[in-house]
């Protein structure tokens, strides 16, 4: 897990409600067995077009996107299927914090699980962060202190305070279960 | 707090507490662990990295369905990666001692229909995949989720994961379905009505007489796309259905265990008054055909319906959101689902793939041509269908029909072996997800029953499938 402690960064927006896995990794792109290199097929079919040219208009093709350690995304961000290397393609293209207006379930996990940090916002907060984001301005994410600022926006974020330890320290979450090995082992003779 | 009334999934959460969180997440024991070649092989090699081995090799099963082929039973037909995606997992299950159903074998299928289709899938259990539609499983009253690959190396390695409960969601169906209406259009419904996100966070829990009146084929179609409105998991509560299915499959207690098994399952039921954290009811008796018309399922409609107008829609994110969905579809507001040309017929995935999808979808081609210009394939979930389907003589009346019968797997639900839609065009699919690109790149998928998708196979254009139906004397 890599750690995660403070950021200061431009962000890319993405402003489009339930952008779901398939969209950030297509699937024919699941066909390997490692997890680098996905990045340069995050959001492929957004991106390019049939002939694999960058299309203009789309965010990640802006001057500067590669760049942007945060991303901001609608309501309801990584919906779908539950393949990790939707994960893995945002933290290879450099993406470190998605902000959102809520994530599905199994991304904030898969998310969580390898060091990038997702971030509920309300509206005026999103709409604050476009602003911002729109604008060119350096956001700074603290994890410690659970606080996003930019030029006009300040706001506190909520965490798993587990997910925030062990990403703070980057220590994963299988030695802690690993801990427990005892416990477990309890728990399969006592049934 | 234990005399307080559970819910169906507290019960089977609390059995499986291994250690109980405070302030961290609960260690939560897995009694099934099922795997396949994409979303692993990440996995064992971490799990080679830290120098540690499968814990529980006897409770996993692992089977290739994402990537093979289904125009035969040779790996190289899906091409060079899935030989090695495949090639991995069968060395993988061969170093850890994991039992593997690969191609050629006669067990091998989806892994969401082998579970439940070898008697695996069972009551009260905990069973997670690396694979969203893990949720069909909660048909039989498991506890069954999708996790990602990093959760996956968690459960080789300790048999557990670290999980934050989750709320109760109870979603009642009250009416038996009329002919014609089936489980697929019950789910849909559910989802254009809650939305694709309307279950984060909640388990839900399935019942009511529209519950009641399903086969375990429905029950874990309705499942299968809790995902699809966001849930962790579906569940329906066992009963004699769910007990009759089981009786005498391959990994189904048998003799005395079998009884002490229908002791305990009997347990398996929300206490009369338990608490939920949110209730939705829907009318299944009075429900139509739905079809879906946008890029998520919950962009879903009464099949005859209109394409809704966007500018009627209130919030912008929302109108914006419909408007690009219907331009991505080829779709004008204002006219009707029915008749609408369709390119492709895909019956098959974790869905719709079992005897019962295959029986329904063979009463609608019986006697009947594939419309010109139409390609249909039917995909069996798993060799075992593909077989009993051959022994009943389903799969003459596909070919007859003009349809493709093929060896089974995911096929056209994901796209990944080479059965995809060429760009634009567009599909009437019995799988889960209508998302962009989904099916092929640039193609459009409009979700359906098998009833459905067979009427549209038949007419070549979007077709009530009752209309069908009620021409048969």
């Amino acid at each position: 897990m890599m750690k995660f402690q403070t950021l200061t960064s431009p962000a890319s927006c993405l402003d489009r409600d339930d952008i779901d896995t398939d969209q950030i990794i297509p699937a024919r792109f699941l066909r390997t067995t490692e997890r680098t290199g996905l990045g340069a097929h995050l959001f492929e079919d957004w991106r390019y077009d049939a002939g694999g040219h960058p299309k203009p208009g789309f965010p990640l093709n802006q001057t500067g996107a590669n760049d942007a350690r945060v991303l901001i995304g609608g309501r309801n961000f990584g919906c779908g299927s539950s393949r990790e290397h939707a994960v893995w393609s945002l933290l290879d293209f450099g993406i470190r914090a998605v902000i959102a207006q809520g994530f599905a379930d199994i991304f904030r996990k898969n998310a969580l699980r390898n060091g990038l940090l997702p971030i509920d916002v309300d509206a005026a907060d999103h709409a604050a962060c476009l602003a911002a984001a729109g604008a060119g301005r350096a956001f700074t994410i603290d994890l410690e202190a659970r606080r996003v600022m930019a030029e006009g926006v300040a706001f506190g974020f909520d965490v798993d305070p587990f997910a925030r330890t062990c990403m703070l320290d980057g220590v994963d979450e299988l030695e802690y279960i690993l801990k427990h090995e005892d416990r477990i082992a309890a728990f399969e003779r006592e049934r | 707090m234990t005399s307080k009334s559970r819910t169906l999934y507290d019960k089977i959460w609390d059995d499986h507490v291994v250690v109980a969180g405070s302030g961290t997440p609960s260690i939560l024991y897995i009694d099934l662990h099922l795997i396949h070649e994409v979303t692993t092989p990440q996995a064992f090699a971490g799990l080679r990295a830290r120098g540690i081995g499968v814990r529980r090799p006897d409770r996993t099963v692992a089977t290739a369905d994402h990537v093979t082929p289904t125009v035969s039973r040779n790996a190289a037909d899906a091409g060079p990666l899935a030989v090695e995606q495949i090639r991995r997992l069968e060395a993988n299950c061969e170093e850890f001692g994991i039992p593997f159903y690969g191609i050629g074998h006669e067990r091998r299928g989806i892994v969401h229909v082998i579970g439940p289709e070898l008697g695996l899938t069972q009551p009260g259990l905990t069973i997670v995949c690396g694979d969203s539609h893990t949720s069909t499983h909660g048909a039989f009253g498991a506890l069954a989720f999708g996790i990602g690959t990093t959760e996956v190396e968690h459960v080789l390695a300790t048999q557990c994961l670290l999980e934050h409960k989750g709320l109760n969601f109870a979603v009642e169906f009250d009416g038996r379905p009329r002919p014609g209406v089936t489980a697929k259009d019950m789910i849909l419904k559910l989802i254009s009505e809650i939305g694709i996100g309307g279950g984060t966070g909640h388990v839900l829990e399935y019942m009511g007489t529209g519950i009641d009146a399903l086969d375990m084929e429905g029950r874990m179609t309705i499942c299968n796309m809790s995902i699809e409105a966001g849930a962790r998991a579906g569940l329906v509560a066992p009963d004699d259905t769910t007990f009759q299915y089981l009786s005498g499959r391959p990994f189904a207690p048998s003799g005395e265990d079998w009884d002490r098994a229908l002791e305990r399952w009997a347990g398996l039921v929300s206490d009369p008054d338990a608490q939920y954290d949110r209730r939705v009811r829907i009318d299944s008796g009075s429900l139509q055909p739905m079809i879906s018309f946008g890029t998520n399922p919950s962009m879903s409609a009464e099949i005859d319906a209109r394409v809704p107008d966007p500018a009627g829609i209130a919030d912008a994110a929302e109108r914006a959101q419909m408007t690009a969905a219907l331009e991505y579809m080829g779709f004008t507001p204002g006219e009707t689902l029915l008749d609408q040309k369709v390119d492709v017929v895909f019956i098959g995935s974790c869905t719709n793939s079992r005897m019962a999808d295959l029986r329904a979808a063979a009463s609608v081609f019986d006697g009947r041509r594939v419309s010109e210009g139409v390609r249909a394939l039917v995909v069996p979930g798993s060799q075992q269908v593909r077989e009993q389907a051959e022994n009943e003589g389903l799969d003459r009346v596909f070919i007859d029909a003009g349809a493709e019968w093929r060896e089974s797997g995911c096929s056209m639900c994901i796209a990944m072996n080479g059965d995809k839609l060429e760009p634009g065009q567009r599909s009437v699919s019995t799988s889960n997800r209508n998302f962009e690109g989904r099916q092929g790149q640039s193609g459009r998928t409009m979700l359906a029953s098998p009833l459905t998708a067979a009427a549209a196979a038949v007419t070549g254009k979007v077709a009530d499938p009752r209309t069908l139906l009620e021409n048969r004397s």
